[in-house]
């Protein structure tokens, strides 16, 4: 059950060397620079990283949802920031690879596979953030077009994408009243905030997108009026899979750092890893992380064969694996010493970028809210 | 036009690599085995033929023990089209007459325009075979190229060395051995990961190949490499620079 198949050991082999040789090497740099490689990521698109369980007839991987995670692990291992920019990514293509008809897939899929197009999710405002369903953004149906007017917050990719999956409201009802549109990066009246200064993530680009007067063709609208918010919440449910991947990543790399520098590291008379209390730490990293990782795989199990636990095990798996990761990443600092708070290191990188994790993609609370719900109504 | 490349499974250059002091022969356990690296690059340039003219067939060849078949694998999940596993336990500890021998024999029925091969490899290192197997095949050979066209109906190429530059060319069939001067390889896409293993590989044994088995050499002995003694020191007392010279010079390092 728990035995990865030849070609998933074989995809993970491709996807090590492929992070170790052109992302790794890279990734303080990106991050000092605030540098975000588009390049890097067409040479992930053309190895299949842009569409990873996307179908296959416009370009996409077909894989499960296990190979996605196994992947994003792999990828975060090197740089957290860009494992989770493509895991963003691969939300957005696989929404529209799901919910989109034959000419939205047509026209959109195939350069969003390759990575030669980014793709942004486009569902946080200013004021609704754990609160999506209140969002604000309006869409007006004006004879073949929609008129788009509203800001959306903390948007990946913003400005450097071609696309914006964008929820906006059509109706004054709720989450009933939210329609998801596919908008062209260079759409009239679409304009990016101020790059956003950050805590980490800087080899990505937040900004907000700004919406004004925004005419979107009727035929950009994907799926019917008022399925927006369950679309963009089906997409969350495999992006807090993925992100949790990437935590794990985050925090494997972590702590394989740690274990190096305790047996490398000499204090009174001998190697540090031989102090019990440090080799506790090693331990409960390493548990906390294989205990994630397990959760993970299982959710990815459940998404994967469209089980009726899929949102309970996925907000699990997310709760569970961006604290392990960050916890992992955090511990690891703690046991470099004042190396650790050093870049040069790498490990307080892995710290910064990890920590936004256990917010987005619904924060940890909201994670706790959807279980606990789905605990008492049972 | 068919294209077979010649690849090596080998321990990987990254970690340790053990010989087993009482066979004298290369410890497998001992690290990861991976394809050799210029094998790779000479994978990478039939690929790069393939790339430009979708017709052109690659099929990559390899002797070695059964855990070969990951290599192979590996080379049809980078874009060969099938492979050849000389695979035989009467073959363990084949020297390269026995090795030249028996690839020469699987590659006679392949019917290729070009073998490409690696000048030498990571772990043997006696840059013969691709000359012996030529020899077998009456193929001309074009070794150690730094650069390589290849054309529909012959293949030209430049060697260097230390009196100058060579340009050869040879029509077809022939054989070329590239260098470590070539592209490196291709990573293998997710596509071709899967769908390498609905890629045909063909398992000849030295009895298909009715070749003589027979190693006509033996290794006597195998001593460990000394251990690493300090360099000379040269202080400068004002030429320090002409004796660094000689010193390289003496070497031919320079």
């Amino acid at each position: 059950m728990f035995e990865l198949t030849e070609d998933q050991k074989a995809i993970v082999e491709m996807v090590s060397d492929f992070a170790a040789e052109n992302i790794a090497p890279h990734a303080a740099a990106w991050d000092r620079d605030h540098r975000f490689p588009v390049d890097v990521l067409a040479q992930a698109g053309e190895l299949g990283m842009g569409g990873i369980y996307v179908r296959e007839d416009f370009g996409g991987s077909g894989m499960s949802r296990l190979d996605a995670a196994l992947i994003f692990e792999e990828l975060s291992k090197a740089d957290p920031t860009i494992a989770a920019y493509i895991s963003i990514h691969n939300m957005v293509v696989w929404m529209i690879d799901k919910f989109g008809n034959e000419e939205q897939r047509a026209a959109w899929v195939p350069q969003l596979c390759t990575m030669e197009m980014l793709g942004s999710y486009c569902l946080t405002e200013p004021g609704a953030g754990s609160d999506a369903a209140a969002l604000s953004t309006r869409a007006v149906l004006d004879g073949d077009h929609y008129v788009l007017n509203g800001t959306k917050q903390f948007i990946s990719g913003a400005g450097a994408s071609g696309m914006y999956l964008v929820m906006a409201r059509t109706a004054d009802t709720g989450g009933a009243g939210i329609t998801a549109f596919i908008v062209p990066g260079e759409s009239a009246g679409l304009s990016f905030g101020a790059l956003e200064a950050k805590m980490g993530w800087n080899a990505q680009p937040t900004r907000q997108v700004v919406m004004e007067n925004v005419r979107v063709p009727v035929g950009n609208r994907l799926g019917d009026e008022g399925t927006g918010f369950g679309i963009a919440m089906k997409g969350l449910n495999g992006g807090r899979v993925n992100i949790g991947a990437c935590s794990v990543g985050g925090g494997q790399a972590a702590l394989d750092k740690s274990i190096a520098y305790l047996k490398e590291r000499e204090a009174f008379g001998a190697p540090l890893i031989g102090q019990q209390a440090l080799l506790f730490a090693i331990a409960d990293m390493e548990t906390e992380l294989e205990i994630a990782r397990t959760m993970i795989w299982r959710a990815a199990d459940a998404l994967e064969r469209g089980t009726a636990d899929t949102v309970r095990l996925c907000a699990m798996a997310k709760l569970v694996a961006t604290d392990a990761g960050f916890n992992a990443a955090n511990t690891a600092l703690q046991l470099h010493g004042g190396y650790g708070y050093l870049s040069e290191y790498g490990i307080e990188k892995i710290v910064r970028d990890l920590r936004v994790h256990q917010i987005l993609e619904g924060s940890n609370e909201i994670m706790r809210l959807i279980i606990g719900r789905l605990a008492v109504e049972k | 036009m068919k294209i077979a490349v010649l690849i090596k499974q080998v321990p990987d250059t990254a970690e340790e690599r053990i010989l087993d002091p009482g066979s004298g022969r290369v410890d497998r356990e001992a690290s990861d085995p991976v394809i050799d690296e210029i094998t790779e690059r000479a994978l990478e340039l039939a690929l790069t033929v393939k790339d430009r003219d979708k017709s052109t067939e690659v099929v990559v060849v390899s002797m070695g023990p059964a855990d070969t078949i990951k290599s192979i694998r590996k080379a049809l999940s980078m874009g060969a089209d099938s492979g050849i596993h000389v695979l035989d336990d009467a073959l363990a500890g084949a020297d390269l007459v026995a090795t030249a021998r028996m690839l020469a024999a699987a590659l006679r029925d392949t019917g290729a325009d070009l073998v490409i091969a690696g000048n030498e490899s990571t772990d043997g290192r006696a840059g013969m075979l691709p000359a012996m197997v030529a020899e077998h095949l009456s193929l001309p050979l074009l070794g150690s190229l730094v650069s390589a066209e290849i054309g529909s109906d012959s293949v030209s190429g430049r060697r260097v060395n230390e009196s100058g530059t060579q340009e050869v060319v040879a029509t077809y069939p022939a054989l070329i051995t590239v260098t470590e001067r070539f592209p490196e390889a291709r990573f293998p896409n997710f596509k071709g990961i899967l769908g390498a293993k609905r890629k045909p590989v063909e398992t000849l044994s030295a009895t298909d190949l009715s070749g003589e088995t027979m190693a006509a050499s033996t290794v006597l002995d195998v001593s460990k490499r000394p251990a690493r003694t300090a360099g000379a020191t040269i202080t400068d007392d004002g030429n320090a620079a002409a004796e660094l010279v000689d010193f390289l010079a003496s070497r031919r390092l320079i």
